[in-house]
């Protein structure tokens, strides 16, 4: 049993609430973005931005921080959503994403927006950059840990496993990855575009720690990052099994819902599905 | 006594440089025999990270390390280097701006042995057309060794290119090393000879053979393809009237592509540009016959100085 006070749970519930309306809010504004994977890691984000992430809005370069890399960078929605919820940077920015003079870029840049720790967007990268940063970690004797979210899709990229080869030899024990595994992506289902089973198998093969969750459930998650963290074997995986557009009838496990915004009638009706606390109540069913 | 080798010097120098300055961490996957990023591995083997047959990932960890505080050298063939792994440099160190350097061995067809697929002869057109970018090419083995420290310190994204063999002197004296700016290593009035790398030892000896006609021919290196020395080649467009590229690489987008672009804008002249034509290259017995075969040759360089100068009368 979990030693996580259903208080402390609760709240991280209404956090990811929040950044999927948020989330959702910018990308209808906007017109563009990518609704389907900003939903399916809400609980995610909450529970690293708003409790297992050591950070410093106040100073964003703070060594001691936490390094945060969201390798699926087309979900920048809810990275922007979560900086400014805990206070990177004014929420009244969200407004300007993809205005040529506003810092949010489409992906996220490490250069114009503080909090962004590096430049992504094209997929793939998170692991190999997130390992170099952990041997940084160790050459400076640094106490921070890398956490890198990737997308499933992602995982059918070579360069992912180069990175993960690369881990598991220098024992990167300061490193978690968490798998948004969703199993949908633009074209349609990730097992018919390019199947990925037996997903945990190939990370074990890797010699990486595979953790497997549902990933809605914030408790399943918090747990999840605190068993990583206690192992000092090596990398850690945590495979977070999700539904693509989590929140939002419609959008679930549809890939359309990959990179399209909702028209004004599907925005209301997405708010209405996300207006009660309870409509969300991903994994206690 | 005989000269070392770009790759001996450069090995050599990175290893005594690391002695001196703790934050370089040094990169390779699987060429540190061949690149001599070895002589720092065996130095120190902490702070070396040899990533197996994956440029791309080599590229991503080090930026990952550029972004802890660590300054890396990611060493490997220049022809995979900017190919395989061009979207990790164009997206992680370029447009994210880290403090990479990218030192490319092997470079031209100075991998003479393994023929075209080892030959990288557009690297420095790609690399220069990338913001942020700049490209640094080494015309001989003690410059490749001076290079270290200031790549070292130089903040920024850096693209270093190495040949694996010697290369003719283009230094027999002290000489001041700085990124940006270009050297006028022989003065001359009727035509300058543009070089870089391997091809400014050539082109010295072009211009000996030039004089020996009456042609007094100025040698101008560029080491820095980009920034573009423009002022060093737009005054010496101004003093001779003409102008030879000269480099080891096609003459599609190299030293002769950024030359052409600076005159074309500043100072109109004749430019003729010698370089690999637009063709891949052949396996050879070794670098200098390949590089005459495929117009590399000093006779080439003359050639091409004849021609812009008798251009200078329909300007």
């Amino acid at each position: 049993m979990s030693h996580y006070p259903e208080s402390l749970i609760s709240g991280l519930e209404e956090r990811a609430r929040q950044l999927r309306i948020t989330s959702l809010e910018m990308i209808f504004r906007r017109q563009a973005g990518h609704p389907g994977g900003s939903l399916s890691a809400a609980e995610i984000m909450a529970a690293l931005f708003f409790h297992r992430l050591r950070l410093n809005p106040a100073l964003p370069s703070w060594p001691e921080r936490d390094r945060f890399i969201q390798s699926k960078g087309h979900a920048s929605a809810i990275l922007y959503a979560a900086l400014a919820a805990r206070g990177f940077f004014p929420t009244e920015d969200l407004a300007g994403w993809g205005n040529l003079e506003c810092h949010l870029q489409g992906h996220p840049d490490r250069l114009k927006t503080p909090g962004v720790e590096m430049t992504s967007g094209i997929l793939g990268h998170g692991i190999a950059i997130g390992a170099g940063l952990a041997l940084a970690a160790r050459l400076n004797q640094a106490a921070y840990r890398v956490y890198v979210l990737i997308g499933d899709g992602e995982c059918q990229a070579g360069i992912v496993w180069e990175g993960a080869m690369t881990a598991a030899k220098f024992r990167l024990a300061n490193m978690t990855v968490i798998l948004d595994y969703n199993d949908v992506q633009l074209d349609g289902p990730v097992h018919e575009i390019m199947p990925l089973e037996p997903l945990a198998a190939k990370w074990h093969a890797f010699n990486w720690n595979v953790i497997e969750i549902d990933g809605h459930n914030i408790r399943q998650v918090l747990e999840s990052l605190d068993l990583a963290a206690e192992n000092h074997g090596g990398p850690t995986v945590i495979i977070a099994h999700t539904t693509k557009g989590k929140g939002v009838s419609f959008m679930e496990n549809k890939s359309q819902w990959h990179g399209v915004a909702p028209d004004a009638a599907q925005f209301a009706q997405a708010l209405a599905e996300l207006a009660a606390p309870s409509a969300v109540a991903g994994g206690r069913v | 006594m005989a000269e070392i080798s770009m790759r001996e010097a450069y090995g050599r120098a990175l290893a005594e440089y690391g002695a001196s300055n703790p934050d370089i961490v040094v990169l390779d996957p699987d060429t540190s025999s061949s690149t001599l990023s070895t002589y720092f591995a065996k130095r120190f083997p902490d702070r070396f990270f040899n990533v197996g047959i994956a440029e791309p990932c080599m590229v991503d960890v080090a930026v990952g390390l550029a972004l802890g505080g660590k300054v890396p050298f990611a060493n490997a063939f220049a022809a995979l280097l900017a190919f395989r792994a061009m979207e990790q440099v164009r997206t992680c160190v370029c447009y994210g701006r880290t403090n990479v350097k990218l030192i490319a061995g092997y470079a031209g067809i100075s991998d003479y042995k393994d023929g075209p697929t080892h030959h990288s002869i557009t690297d420095v057109a790609t690399m220069r057309a990338l913001p942020e970018m700049t490209v640094i090419v080494a015309a001989d083995s003690s410059e490749a060794a001076r290079w270290v420290p200031l790549v070292a310190e130089y903040d920024g994204p850096v693209y270093l290119r190495l040949s694996r063999a010697g290369a003719l002197s283009a230094h027999n004296e002290d000489f001041a090393l700085r990124v940006g700016k270009g050297l006028t290593l022989r003065q001359g009035g009727d035509v300058a000879l543009v070089a870089t790398g391997t091809m400014v030892g050539r082109s010295l000896a072009a211009a000996e053979m030039l004089a020996a006609e009456g042609v007094a021919a100025r040698v101008v290196e560029i080491h820095t393809v980009k920034p573009l020395d423009a002022d060093l080649v737009v005054q010496a467009a101004e003093e001779t009237g003409a102008l030879v590229t000269a480099e080891e690489h096609t003459i599609i987008g190299g030293l002769g592509g950024a030359v052409a672009e600076a005159l074309a804008q500043r100072r109109p002249a004749p430019v003729e540009r010698v370089g690999i034509a637009d063709t891949f290259t052949r396996t050879g017995p070794d670098p200098e016959t390949i590089m005459d075969a495929f117009g590399l040759g000093v006779n080439d360089i003359v050639a091409a100085a004849h021609r812009a100068i008798a251009r200078k009368s329909a300007v």
